[in-house]
């Protein structure tokens, strides 16, 4: 078997094993959520409820403040408790943050659904804007304005994203496993949307099971891609080569090649919208790492403090455990927090927790491993000096601005030197003295 | 328990930058063998102590003169020792060899800012000084004894490189299976292509070795020389001559690519490698000197900022201009 990739990155210790197999189980409902108005890239939601408010499942809690923006609504039925500021991880500020604690089960506030035949394409747009859908992969760009492109954009092909190249995560793979189905009712809405006829999802063959799986039942419908199993074969540009064979240029988009990317999880929230209208408040997740006692996956309602996630289904830390690193994400690009309470939000396809290694960086010996492994083609090495150089404007000639920040560099250097550190800085710094222009 | 947080990405492989010049200096260790079984038990003890010297000197400079407490021996300044005694006769004078090797990490790789920030190759750096400064030790030559009493009864002899120099290819008397084994006469390490490809096959499979390096300069050499070969075999030798006789294995395989002074992409690697072999020939050639392996390395090593800089990869998704 042939199997599709793209040149350059790593093999790290995958750590699969450790949740693979166990089936996804639904947690049991927290008895307090926090939950941030920024879970989208672009402008935080406009909180709409107050202290002492009652509020419902499903029910509207923040409302879109811009066209980059989205819906944020309750994950529990309960009673508003606290609207204040708290520092977000994720984007590195501190952001409007609503508390709620719950007083029952499930009432639910259900958005407007049904048979996705009986919809427009506006309005399946404007139900998957309601329901405050994002990307579930991680980027949590807001879906709805990823499935509207511009009208001169063509977009003839729809690529859905199973690929899970990140170390430890099997989240993605227990959903293409469990509910094809609903992945698929997804994909037909999203086919409607976008006017597409080609769809492939793409795998990376470490799963071969759901590859297999997909195959037999999808058959005619979708395309299944076994990808080879290297680090960041799930990333966007680097899958969309491994599939098409066609390149996003620099400083583009997907929709600049007529593609459309999707994470099979977003399916899922599509068509809970759509048919089932319920909003994004819950999702799966992926529990996992060497400091807890039982890895797993779980269907979690977002808002979740992961310190009740760690408690409560992935029966608490390992004794004995001097320091741990616990991340939102996977060990390759997930954020470490700096305080357990911090609740999950829309993005979290997992929560992986690692037992720190102290390492000591050296100088670079010009291995040029980082040259070979960078699957953007950069030179790693040299974005590093002359970030530390603050050489802003040669660092962003040769690529700076195109390092989709994958850590395959940091990851493969001898000399523990970290490229993407540096690199993440300088990006800011570079925007920062810019003043926010465009070029 | 405690949060520890940090930069991504939070899975770093285990390699590190003393199990790279470990690995080196196991690749290194069939050609001394070779060395010490052809050359005597003298050449035993000036790696042995080319090794230890190189580490304790770096060890001086940067505990002593740069004030870097923290730092602990990397393996790097032995390989440099151990390069350097394999580019030398098999007679020099030990402490002729120190003086070298002072030269090669004082001056040719701290001066410009230790590990990773030297611009030539330490070890030929440094016999480039002793071959400046003690010309006569450098070009004393002697046939390998092949026993364990080198200093018994020893006699000088010129290189094949030298021979082929002086009265054409008839005057050269080692066969190629000699020349392949390392029965001949020449530097300590540069002998045995055998023990050094076996060597070399090592860095190959452990990844440690810029590969495009050796094929381009090599392949050069071998092209260039077949066409000098047609106009005047007489003269100019066989390309197998030039191939197996001299430092040009040694050279290839091991000084060239050594990676901090050799270009980072596959492209530039490439000019590198055939700058190396043009000036080779260049050197063997039309020079006055008969073997020009190690200045070659040297002179492309001043090249390496230019070449990094003109052969940057192409970005993904970049269009061509």
């Amino acid at each position: 078997m042939k199997l599709a990739t793209f040149k350059g990155g790593v093999h790290p210790p995958y750590r699969k094993e450790l949740s693979k197999t166990s089936a996804i189980k639904v947690a049991p409902l927290p008895e307090k959520v926090v939950i941030f108005m920024q879970q989208h890239a672009g402008a935080p939601a406009k909180v709409v409820v107050e202290v002492g408010q009652k509020v419902k499942t499903g029910q509207v809690i923040g409302e879109p403040n811009g066209f980059i923006s989205g819906y944020v609504h309750s994950p529990v039925t309960g009673t508003v408790t606290d609207v204040k500021k708290v520092s977000n991880v994720i984007y590195g500020v501190a952001v409007e943050a609503v508390t709620i604690e719950r007083t029952g089960e499930d009432e639910w506030e259900l958005l407007p659904h049904g048979d996705p035949e009986k919809f427009s394409k506006e309005e399946l747009l404007d139900i998957i804007k309601q329901a405050g859908i994002v990307g579930l992969g991680g980027a949590m760009f807001p879906t709805h304005v990823k499935l509207n492109p511009p009208k001169d954009k063509k977009i003839d092909t729809l690529i859905i994203n199973g690929a899970e190249c990140e170390p430890y995560l099997t989240i993605d793979h227990r959903v293409m496993l469990e509910k094809a189905e609903d992945i698929f009712a997804g994909i037909e809405i999203v086919k409607k949307i976008l006017e597409v006829e080609k769809v492939y999802i793409g795998i990376e063959d470490n799963k071969l099971d759901a590859i297999e799986h997909l195959k037999k039942i999808w058959s005619g419908k979708v395309e299944v891609v076994p990808l080879k199993t290297k680090y960041p074969q799930g990333a966007e540009k680097q899958l969309i080569y491994a599939i098409t064979n066609r390149k996003v240029p620099r400083g583009g988009l997907p929709m600049d090649v007529g593609v459309v990317v999707q994470n099979v999880s977003t399916m899922i929230a599509i068509k809970e919208a759509v048919v089932d209208g319920k909003p994004l408040i819950e999702r799966g997740l992926t529990l996992t790492g060497e400091a807890i006692n039982t890895p797993g996956n779980w269907w979690v309602r977002i808002g979740t403090p992961i310190s009740w996630l760690i408690d409560n289904l992935a029966g608490g830390f390992k004794e004995n455990i001097e320091n741990v690193k616990v991340l939102m994400g996977g060990p390759m690009m997930g954020i470490p927090i700096n305080n357990l309470d911090t609740p999950i939000v829309k993005g979290n396809n997992g929560i992986t927790t690692l037992i720190p290694k102290k390492e000591k960086s050296t100088f670079c010996i010009r291995c040029s491993y980082c040259v070979t492994v960078c699957p953007m083609g950069l030179q790693p090495y040299l974005l590093d000096l002359l970030s530390k150089k603050r050489k802003f404007d040669d660092a962003v000639e040769i690529g700076l601005l195109d390092c989709i920040e994958c850590g395959s560099c940091s990851y493969i250097c001898p000399a523990k030197i970290e490229h993407v550190k540096s690199i993440k800085l300088a990006k800011k710094v570079y925007r920062a003295l810019r003043g926010g222009r465009k070029k | 328990m405690k949060l520890v947080t940090g930069a991504s990405p939070h899975l770093r492989n285990d390699d590190t930058t003393t199990k790279v010049m470990l690995d080196v200096i196991i690749a290194l260790i069939p050609a001394l063998i070779g060395a010490w079984y052809f050359f005597g038990f003298y050449a035993f003890f000036l790696s042995i102590l080319g090794a230890v010297a190189g580490e304790l000197i770096e060890l001086f400079i940067m505990r002593g003169l740069r004030k870097d407490k923290t730092f602990t021996p990397n393996g790097s300044a032995a390989i440099t020792g151990l390069l350097l005694v394999m580019n030398l006769s098999p007679d020099v004078p030990w402490w002729i060899m120190i003086i070298g090797l002072v030269f090669a990490l004082g001056v040719a790789k701290h001066a410009f800012g230790g590990l990773g920030m030297n611009i030539f190759n330490p070890a030929l750096a440094g016999r480039a000084f002793l071959l400046i400064s003690f010309p006569v030790y450098m070009t004393t030559w002697y046939s390998p004894t092949l026993s364990f009493s080198k200093w018994i009864d020893t006699q000088t002899t010129a290189t094949p490189l030298a021979l082929l120099k002086e009265g054409g290819i008839s005057n050269v008397n080692v066969s190629y299976f000699d020349l392949f084994i390392g029965n001949r006469a020449g530097s300590i390490g540069e002998t045995s292509v055998l023990l050094l490809l076996i060597g070399f096959i090592y860095l190959v499979v452990r990844k440690r070795i810029k590969l495009m390096i050796p094929l381009t300069y090599i392949g050069t050499v071998f092209l260039m020389s077949s066409l000098f070969y047609l106009i005047n075999p007489e003269k100019f030798g066989s390309p197998i001559l030039h191939i197996l006789a001299g430092g040009l294995i040694l050279g290839a395989l091991f000084m060239a690519t050594d990676m901090v002074t050799s270009p980072m992409t596959p492209k530039g690697q490439a000019i590198f490698g055939v700058g190396c072999g043009v000036m080779t020939l260049m050197i063997r050639y039309f020079a006055g000197y008969p073997e020009g392996v190690s200045l070659s390395i040297l002179l492309m090593n001043s090249f390496v900022p230019l070449i990094d800089r003109y052969t940057q990869p192409r970005i993904f998704g970049e269009v061509k201009p």
